[in-house]
């Protein structure tokens, strides 16, 4: 059988001479670049940190702890404190999810219970389109077409009608009902979420499996009754963490708020009173600080970065478990 | 009449034995949900008719090739904003798409299973929902204030933080998307992981990873809070080697918006249907791009 | 034979079946493992030049691990590994010292499902070639089409050779496959289940395919189809739990086995 041997013998040569391996530098400069790409994600997030972190470092030996419970912010006296930014912060964002979270809801319970087949994806788009306007345009939105309707047809009836009252009074009194101030804030706030959270609830109660809504439909369940009893409790956990999301965006976003909220640094009881967050003020005095004032602005963007990376990381750990589950 | 008085009386019955409390409810709840939804999408039609309202006015020839006016004089264009707006998402983006990509391929072909991988991913997660503002209070610091100027380049380098997480989270998943056996057939074929990876599972997840893209360029097109620090803006024509402020259209309608004279504000206005008419096509683009890829 | 004893495996061939011609692999006390999970228990096996061997059994009993062991295609996953030797021509290719590209360059593999890459015909075909030769344009031309035509899929898509792989039929994809496998020049051909995803007609197709491809290449088989392994094969290994039970010509397999579990599997009474 000498062809055997040739075919043999020429495929092994053939293996020996003609074969050469591709380059191999290539696949390990490949490797190399991937992995140093990746990694630059997390010195991205070490350099915010410790930029802001420097720059605040000088505000916060000045001050001390008393820079998170001084209400004071004068440029003149040098003296500043962080407390009416962040309950400007933190009062918005609260006021968001308040509103945002039941709209968010109804929005992701509309699409996918009741929601006429043909009409769903132009009516998720159009809900998806709201996440892409860009924030600045929310602000305009926001400052000269919501504000000015809300001062007629709401801040002044409702100052009116409060006017004297306790609590209800204070909590609810506009001074100067220009409209702005940081209820306004937390409605721009509240609809710049929900796209986001709908989405994630959306996707959540498409993730549910058809059976399970079947079979409550099934022994004679209301659309409410499913909602409440199957769907929602499944859903629980990720749309909490959808939530969570929703409120990380809502203490960091900055342009919006920046338009409506009046940046007074005041503190107030009223919500329908102008305030300032820590991003708007940020936003409103960093060109123009100098000195300590740039310092403390940057100690704001600190305790800026603690809140919403504690929210952001609950948030992500939260819609992650049931993901991998 | 014994037989339809059977099935009043079964009908009766039927619908009695769903309680009052609970159609309530129920109705109560379907009015709620459409309500809801019903108010998204009047935002975004109200969003849309005020800037078509106040903006198609400013749409005149001399938008497109005058630079910026000074204040309180009349006349004028946004075109050096605009200029300076394409370059500055320009650069962010070029500069995020190989980085973004690449890490995202880190991810998806190379960190299964290793735990800085996991941590690389749970924290672009995270930087995907940053604030922007804070981004730029980085880029200022890493390069504004040492360099003491505000630039094009800062501005471009502060977008491109912003891309990053938005590409990479796509190109992951996209990659994630591409069936094992793919790899496993270009790895029998004897091609090297970098070869299988760039012309086998890049090509079959182009479609998601583009729309990445787009979805990121649509994200840092808007972008104003970290410009505010980084670029600035400049109401002349920008010079080329982008020192120096950069005009740019969000800043340009944050101060023109907010200023005393009409002029500005009609510019704002002219500039806001713009940007906004362009990042709302990216977006549509961007869920095209991606349908056939899920009907596959 | 003096030919044939000058290829060095052949003295390592201790137990090959009297027929088989030349042993072109072969498996020495192989063992492998998924984590912890021992998959494959001390298998020793041979695979004869030119002829179709087919490793049966029922799922799970390892029979693709000991294919995906050939071409080391299990090392994508870093915590599959395999002990023991598996000599092609008589060089272990279990050994670290192994490039594995260069390996998988003379082992080709067809998967279970149909793998075109997202690129033209034309392109599907020349990515294993152009990995490893430096060809002119129309010595490539004519390596393509012969690659297909030995796939028999050279007359339905010579006028389409730039459109998408991925447009043509289940069974096209499978024969475009086994092309860019072919195309190559591979001394050994693994198939991993190749029709089990293919309507009758197609599977019909494969098989003459496979019965053409012995002239040139060593082609080892995995199969659930028992009627498969009988119409193809010159050599069955039937497998179980991880062992090999029992290897010999085909013929001899199924009609006269001498194991009690191949006869039962044959016969349909487990698997």
């Amino acid at each position: 059988m000498p062809a055997l041997t040739e075919s043999i013998a020429v495929g092994r040569t053939r293996s020996a001479t003609a074969r050469k391996a591709p380059s191999r530098s290539l696949d390990t400069l490949f490797r190399t670049f991937s992995y140093g790409a990746a990694l630059l994600v997390l010195l991205v997030l070490a350099g915010i940190l410790g930029s802001i972190l420097y720059g605040g470092w000088p505000a916060f030996r000045e001050f001390g702890f008393g820079f998170l419970t001084s209400s004071a912010w004068n440029v003149g006296t040098e003296q500043y404190g962080a407390l009416v930014a962040v309950i400007g912060t933190v009062a918005s964002a609260f006021l968001a999810l308040l509103i945002g979270v039941p709209v968010s809801l109804g929005i992701a319970v509309y699409l996918t219970q009741l929601c006429p087949g043909w009409a769903r994806k132009p009516v998720a788009m159009t809900i998806e389109l709201l996440a892409a306007v860009p924030s600045i345009i929310y602000g305009m939105w926001g400052l000269f077409v919501f504000a000015p309707l809300f001062a007629r047809y709401v801040q002044m009836p409702v100052s009116n009608l409060v006017e004297g009252m306790p609590i209800i009074g204070t909590l609810f009194y506009a001074r100067v009902p220009s409209g702005v101030g940081v209820f306004t804030a937390g409605i721009i706030l509240a609809i710049m979420i929900v796209p986001f959270i709908a989405s994630i609830a959306r996707d959540m109660l498409d993730q549910i499996p058809t059976v399970l809504r079947e079979s409550a439909y099934g022994i004679g369940c209301t659309t409410w009754e499913v909602v409440r009893h199957v769907l929602v409790p499944q859903a629980a956990v990720s749309i909490i963490g959808a939530i969570m999301l929703g409120l990380g965006r809502a203490l960091g976003e900055t342009m919006a708020v920046t338009f409506v909220i009046g940046n007074a640094n005041r503190l107030s009881a009223s919500i329908f009173d102008p305030s300032s967050t820590i991003a708007s003020r940020i936003a409103n005095e960093f060109n123009e600080a100098d000195g300590l004032q740039l310092n403390a602005l940057m100690a704001l963007g600190c305790i800026l970065f603690v809140i919403t990376f504690v929210v952001l990381i609950i948030a992500r750990l939260l819609t992650r478990r049931v993901q991998s589950a | 009449m014994d037989a339809s008085n059977t099935i009043t009386t079964t009908t009766g019955r039927r619908s009695g034995r769903v309680r009052h409390g609970r159609r309530v409810a129920d109705r109560v709840l379907r009015i709620a949900c459409t309500g809801a939804t019903l108010v998204g999408a009047l935002v975004l039609g109200s969003i849309l008719v005020m800037l078509i309202v106040q903006g198609v006015r400013g749409f005149t020839p001399t938008l497109f090739t005058n630079p910026t006016p000074g204040p309180g004089s009349e006349g004028g264009g946004i075109a050096n904003a605009i200029l300076g707006s394409l370059v500055l998402t320009g650069i962010g983006i070029l500069i995020a798409t190989p980085i973004g990509v690449m890490a995202g391929t880190y991810l998806a072909e190379y960190g299964r299973g290793s735990k800085l991988a996991a941590l690389i991913r749970f924290l672009n997660d995270i930087l995907l929902s940053a604030p922007s503002i804070l981004i730029g209070l980085f880029v200022y610091t890493l390069m504004v204030r040492p360099m003491g100027t505000y630039s094009g380049w800062a501005g471009g380098v502060a977008l491109a933080i912003i891309a990053v997480p938005v590409i990479v989270r796509t190109t992951e998943d996209m990659l994630r998307l591409v069936p094992g056996t793919l790899r496993e057939a270009g790895a029998a074929l004897g091609a090297p992981p970098s070869t299988v990876i760039m012309s086998v599972t890049w090509r079959a997840a182009s479609a998601g990873i583009v729309t990445g893209i787009i979805l990121a360029l649509a994200r840092i097109a808007g972008e104003t809070a970290p410009l505010l620090f980084t670029a600035l803006n400049n109401n002349s024509w920008f010079s080329a080697n982008l020192m120096g402020g950069v005009a740019n259209l969000p800043v340009m309608i944050y101060q023109f918006a907010l200023s005393p004279y009409p002029n500005w504000q009609g510019l704002a206005w002219a500039g806001a249907l713009l940007i906004t008419a362009t990042i709302l096509a990216l977006s549509i683009i961007a869920r095209l791009v991606i349908k056939p890829q899920a009907s596959r | 034979m003096n030919a044939a004893s000058a290829i060095p495996t052949v003295e390592l061939n201790r137990n090959r079946a009297d027929e088989g011609g030349p042993v072109r692999i072969a498996v020495k006390d192989l063992n492998f493992y998924y984590g912890s999970f021992h998959g494959l228990k001390d298998v020793n096996l041979d695979f004869h030049d030119r002829q179709v061997t087919a490793l049966i059994g029922p799922s799970g009993c390892g029979k693709s691990t000991l294919l995906r062991c050939f071409n080391r295609i299990y090392s994508l996953y870093p915590e599959q590994r395999a002990e023991g030797e598996i000599l092609l021509d008589g060089e272990n290719i279990l050994s670290p010292s192994i490039d594995l590209n260069e390996l998988r360059s003379r082992i080709g593999m067809v998967f279970q499902k149909p793998t075109p890459f997202p690129m033209s015909i034309y392109d599907n075909v020349a990515f294993g070639l152009r990995l490893y030769e430096k060809l002119p344009k129309s010595e490539l031309d004519g390596r393509i089409e012969e690659s297909l035509r030995k796939a028999a899929l050279w007359d339905e898509v010579k006028d389409k050779l730039r459109q998408q792989g991925t447009g043509l039929s289940g069974g096209q994809q499978q024969r475009l496959c086994i092309a860019r496998t072919v195309a190559q020049k591979p001394e050994v051909i693994l198939f991993d289940e190749p029709t089990s995803a293919l309507d009758p007609i197609s599977t019909g197709r494969i098989e003459e395919l496979i019965e053409q491809l012995r002239d040139e290449f060593t082609i080892v088989i995995v199969t659930h189809n028992m009627q498969q392994a009988a119409r193809i094969s010159q050599f069955t290994a039937f497998m179980y739990l991880g062992q090999l039970v029992e290897f010999g010509p085909t013929n001899r397999m199924f009609m006269n086995p001498t194991e009690r579990r191949t006869q039962d599997y044959i016969t349909g009474r487990f698997g």
